[in-house]
């Protein structure tokens, strides 16, 4: 086995026993992604060479092990641009915290930055400004998105972990599709400080990683307060890799109905139910549960999400940073930077945000969407009154063709329709590997808990982890 | 008068926190361009705002002083719109929740005391600055985020007189607050104006105008009554009206309209998610109003009260902070019992020296205890109060005790009889026909014959003795 | 609710988005289509819920006012697609 092939958690160990240095990780890493990245195209930018400082520190818990991040976590003098035009060459002055915390526990930051959706706006990793990444299960496929690239990285072992960010799911739909564990943490659990936002009230960043233990490990490292995020909650990190006990006997899960309807691909709902009935033979009580709200849940995210956006991408304007069309006349400059730097699913959501906010719509659209957010997280109070957690598929199918929802954007919206609730309820949700598709593609199990329980989400897919082998199985590539 | 003038005004004020609203930049005032500046107040991606408590403290602090209702539950919204002094183009503000509302402010005008609603305070940032060259548009950032406060009135005012007083009124009450500088040249203070025009008694307000760049209270006041006189005469000629932003040109004296292509605003207001919301309970506003000074109105009254002070004298000395202190200071280390003969030295001699000077009377270079010295000087009728106001101006130039500066000057009156006697006789002798209509009735001529012996004097000898001696000797 | 294009032509000046016409044509489809979708949310009753604005139950979180480094000039301007001395630039707006 390559260096670059194993999880986190085992390279740590061998660098603890000095088998191996952090310089050999990052060799073994370039060295694939100089083999598999013509395919899969995980990352932005590759033919630009850019500096990434190892870090090795023998005393550090990370011990200089690379991590690939995500084109919309700032990195201070990495250049980071959301994989959009109108951020060309941008090199942000400062570090997300994230990345500061990251680096104070002795993490190499991967000078390559993950490919995603421009300005994870999409669910296939498609809206790139540097084009499509590339599904390592099938060539043909996209990876999800938008933090495709993250996914696809480490799934094809051209990371070893990473970080994606997740407004509707873009995390765990990405690594249900590439096969790999990612986490939605809790809104307010890790610092979005220098996460380029998308929606604020919706954004976290959370872990990509090939098992539950690393995403344990990532977690306590990028969790906790940040008194520069307002929206940050000041409430103790606990240990997480103490959750990782194999012990799942007794709990109540709850199955939502809502989320086994039209629309379910047989194959993942057939996969979905043998996953269940595996957590049951380990010990977990099962039961339907309902999630009344769930079918609104797209067009609610639809609305606030890109009223949000809306809002956050009007920065862009060619004034301090990045892409600017020269011209005599200011409203023109604004008009047209903006017209040729934002692909058509930007200029879309913009345009649909800021409709929902203008006058005379607001009420209609806008408050109104707040309020059935509101229902939608009451749903979820309801059913953790009674249930440990809850579990579902992360997709309704799995990865879809290149091209295929891409001239579709209601289509595409519609991919997400089982991750969109956690992020507007603001409770923490997993996606581990649970099975794969006849045609060899992966599908994810998603299980969801109470605000800040991620430990339960951890003590889960751990002990379903342990009790399977999907994720030790490696696409060929 | 045929119309009524309304007036509301809506005023901008920069809070002196020591860091801007949103980040830990500094506020500090004439800095290089761009160098007061970081990721926040920026504005650059990823970057996140969280509110500065100094900023609230001081905002409540205001609110509580303009008698409004702090609202329990309050939040930050954007505005929406692009322009290039607004970083992230949108503006941290309030819209349906703002900090407080319903508060008041008494003003007087012709000492007609009238009280002025405040529809609301409300909590926003700053933009940056633009100078605009020949070619191109410069930013400078460093403003950006500078906490602000708007206060807007209700539409109570009447006349630019009143608007004028208003603005006096609000300004001592915040320089009594120690929250802002208050000074419209350095633009940490600015104000626009609504006005419009109605038959009087009518209802319905008129077609209102909208009065932007005025650079001082008097810049206001005379856009106000350029703009009344303007829409008065184009309601006699009933000329259309339109509802418009006009800019004040000071150098020509009136109002130009301003002409924009855009229509109606859509500012697109909603809750701010980067931030939280704010629960403003009683407990937190009982904390703030322990630490409120006491202010203009309160302290008139208790001058009055207090030093048995007229209303008037007690309203000038309140109108500024640190007059008010120095006044109290001098009033009460005063031994005599008419405090009213200390205000009065205040009020006038001292006022008119510290104008005289273009300084505040609290600036003004003074030893109190030779102020009250000097007071004593003259209740004794040691010296005349014509000389003692020539020693006071002179304590003031050099320092000097009110005793030294007396004998210096030789200015010790006389108001020993043997002493003033032979001047007396003088000029009784000097000026018979005086003498002869003084005690034919004509009592003009006494005032006369002292002020001849205060000339003989060199101003030095004691008038009412003078007059007392005359009048016994041809009696 | 249907989006004639004069509104959509607003919406894009609002959000200063140049639109050709062809895209105006496309755009114009495609926002119908996923507003069709939204309306859903006309059907529920919604008279008696509050709005959630902020998905957390947190307020009051503020900062110290105690000044911290700024950026330098330099590191501000770093990015600028156009600076004269210490200023950004912009097209003369034309007041």
């Amino acid at each position: 086995m390559e260096l670059n092939q194993f999880t986190a958690h085992e390279l740590l160990a061998k660098l603890k026993n000095k088998e191996v240095s952090a310089e050999k990780i990052l060799l073994s890493l370039q060295e694939r992604i100089h083999k598999t990245e013509p395919k899969v195209k995980a990352y932005a930018r590759v033919g630009e060479v850019e500096n990434s400082a190892a870090n090795p520190s023998a005393l550090s818990l990370l011990k200089g092990l690379p991590i690939t991040i995500k084109d919309n976590i700032c990195t201070a003098g990495l250049t980071t641009e959301c994989c959009s035009k109108i951020l060309r060459g941008f090199r942000p002055p400062y570090d997300a915290t994230v990345i500061s915390k990251l680096k104070e526990n002795g993490a190499t930051i991967f000078a390559l930055k993950a490919n995603m959706d421009e300005f994870a706006f999409g669910s296939s990793c498609e809206n790139s400004y540097f084009g499509p990444t590339h599904n390592p299960w099938d060539l043909e496929c996209v990876p999800g998105g938008s933090s495709g690239g993250s996914a696809a990285a480490v799934a094809s072992d051209e990371a070893i972990w990473a970080l994606g960010s997740d407004t509707g799911g873009s995390i765990r739909q990405p690594a249900s599709f590439c096969g790999v564990v990612g986490l939605k943490p809790t809104y307010g659990r890790v610092s979005r400080f220098g996460l380029i936002a998308f929606a604020s009230s919706l954004d976290q960043i959370g872990p990509i990683t090939k098992d539950v233990q690393d995403a344990a490990i990532l977690s306590g490292i990028i969790c906790g307060h940040d008194p520069r995020d307002s929206t940050s909650v000041n409430q103790e990190v606990p240990d997480y890799t103490k959750s990782l006990t194999g012990d799942i006997k007794g709990l109540k899960i709850g199955i939502p109905k809502e989320y086994f309807v039209a629309g379910l691909d047989t194959e993942v709902k057939s996969i979905i139910e043998e996953a269940i009935d595996k957590l049951k033979t380990l010990g977990a009580f099962t039961d339907p549960v309902s999630l009344p709200h769930t079918e609104y849940a797209v067009p609610v995210y639809y609305i606030i999400a890109t009223a949000e956006a809306s809002s956050n991408l009007a920065r862009f304007d060619g004034v301090q940073y990045g892409y600017r069309v020269a011209s005599d006349n200011l409203i023109q400059m604004y008009k047209m930077t903006r017209a040729q730097g934002f692909g058509p699913e930007a200029k879309r959501r913009i345009l649909l945000g800021t409709f929902a906010l203008s006058h005379g719509y607001y009420d209609a659209y806008y408050l109104r969407a707040l309020k059935v957010r509101t229902l939608i997280k009451q749903d979820f109070d309801k059913v953790f009154q009674d249930f440990d957690c809850i579990v579902a598929p992360t997709s309704p199918t799995p990865a879809f063709k290149i091209g295929e929802r891409a001239q579709d954007p209601l289509k595409m919206y519609l991919s997400d329709i089982y991750t969109i609730s956690v992020n507007l309820a603001g409770i923490p949700a997993i996606s581990i590997p649970c099975g794969f598709t006849k045609k060899g593609l992966p599908v994810g199990l998603q299980i969801m808990a109470k605000p800040f329980n991620e430990e339960m989400l951890f003590r889960v897919a751990h002990t379903f982890e342990q009790n399977t082998d999907w994720h030790k199985i490696k696409p060929k590539l | 008068m045929k119309y009524q003038t309304v007036i509301g005004l809506e005023v901008h004020v920069q809070l002196n926190t020591k860091t801007k609203a949103f980040c830990g930049c500094s506020t500090d005032f004439g800095k290089a361009p761009n160098s007061n500046v970081c990721p926040v107040c920026l504005g650059f991606p990823g970057s996140l705002p969280v509110y500065n408590r100094e900023a609230l403290n001081s905002a409540i602090k205001l609110a509580l002083a303009f008698n409004c209702q702090i609202q329990e539950h309050t939040k930050f919204d954007r505005k929406n719109y692009f322009y290039p002094d607004l970083p992230k183009n949108y503006q941290i503000s309030q819209y349906d929740l703002p900090l407080s509302r319903n508060g008041y402010l008494d003003i007087f005008t012709n000492d007609t005391p009238k009280r002025i609603g405040i529809t609301r305070v409300h909590l926003e940032e700053d933009a940056g600055k633009l100078i605009h060259e020949a070619q191109a548009s410069l930013v400078d950032f460093n403003r950006t985020g500078i906490p602000l406060l708007e206060i807007v009135s209700e539409p109570d005012l009447n006349s630019p007189q009143e608007a004028f007083d208003y603005l006096t009124s609000l300004k001592s009450i915040i320089e009594y607050l120690d929250v802002s500088d208050c000074d419209m040249e350095k633009g940490s203070l600015r104000c626009d104006a609504n006005i419009s025009l109605r038959i009087q008694g009518a209802k319905e307000l008129g077609v209102k105008t909208e009065l932007k760049n005025m650079n001082s209270f008097k810049g206001v006041k005379d856009a106000l009554t350029f703009e009344v006189q303007r829409q008065t005469k184009l309601l006699e000629t009933q000329e259309v009206m339109l509802q418009e932003t006009r800019l004040w040109d000071v150098e020509q004296g009136i109002t130009v309209s301003m002409r924009t292509k855009e229509g109606a605003k859509d500012y697109r207001y909603f809750p701010d998610p980067d931030l939280t919301v704010f629960i403003i309970d009683q407990a937190m506003i009982a904390g703030i109003k322990t630490q409120l000074p006491e202010l203009p109105q309160e302290k008139m009254q208790r001058f009055i009260k207090e030093y048995g002070l007229t209303e008037a004298d007690a309203k000038i000395l309140v109108s500024t902070k640190n007059d008010a202190d120095f006044a109290e200071q001098c009033i009460r280390e005063y031994p005599g019992k008419d405090k009213k003969e200390m205000a009065n030295w205040i009020i006038g001699p001292l006022l008119s020296e510290a104008n005289l000077r273009k300084v505040k009377l609290h600036e003004l270079k003074l030893d109190k205890k030779e102020l009250i010295s000097l007071i004593g000087f003259v209740q004794r009728q040691d010296i005349s109060h014509l000389s003692a106001k020539n020693v006071l101006s002179q304590m003031i130039d050099n320092g000097k005790t009110a005793q030294a500066l007396i004998k210096e000057g030789n200015l010790q009156q006389i108001s020993n009889t043997e002493e003033l006697a032979a001047v007396i006789e003088t000029v009784i002798r000097e000026n018979v026909k005086s003498v002869d209509d003084f005690k034919a009735g004509k009592t003009n001529a006494l005032m006369y014959l002292v002020g001849q012996v205060m000339k003989k004097s060199a101003g030095k000898a004691n008038p009412k003795v003078v007059g007392e001696i005359i009048r016994r000797r041809l009696s | 609710m249907s989006l004639d294009k004069e509104t959509i032509k607003h919406v894009a000046h609002l959000a200063r988005i140049d639109l050709q016409p062809s895209e105006l044509e496309k755009l114009s489809e495609e926002l119908q289509k996923i507003l069709d979708f939204i309306d859903k949310l006309s059907a529920l009753d919604v008279d008696q819920v509050k709005p959630a604005s902020h998905i957390l139950p947190i307020s009051n979180v503020l900062r110290e006012d105690k000044p911290q480094v700024s950026l330098t000039p330099e590191m501000a301007l770093d990015n600028a697609p156009d600076k004269k001395g210490n200023f950004f630039c912009v097209p003369k707006i034309l007041e």
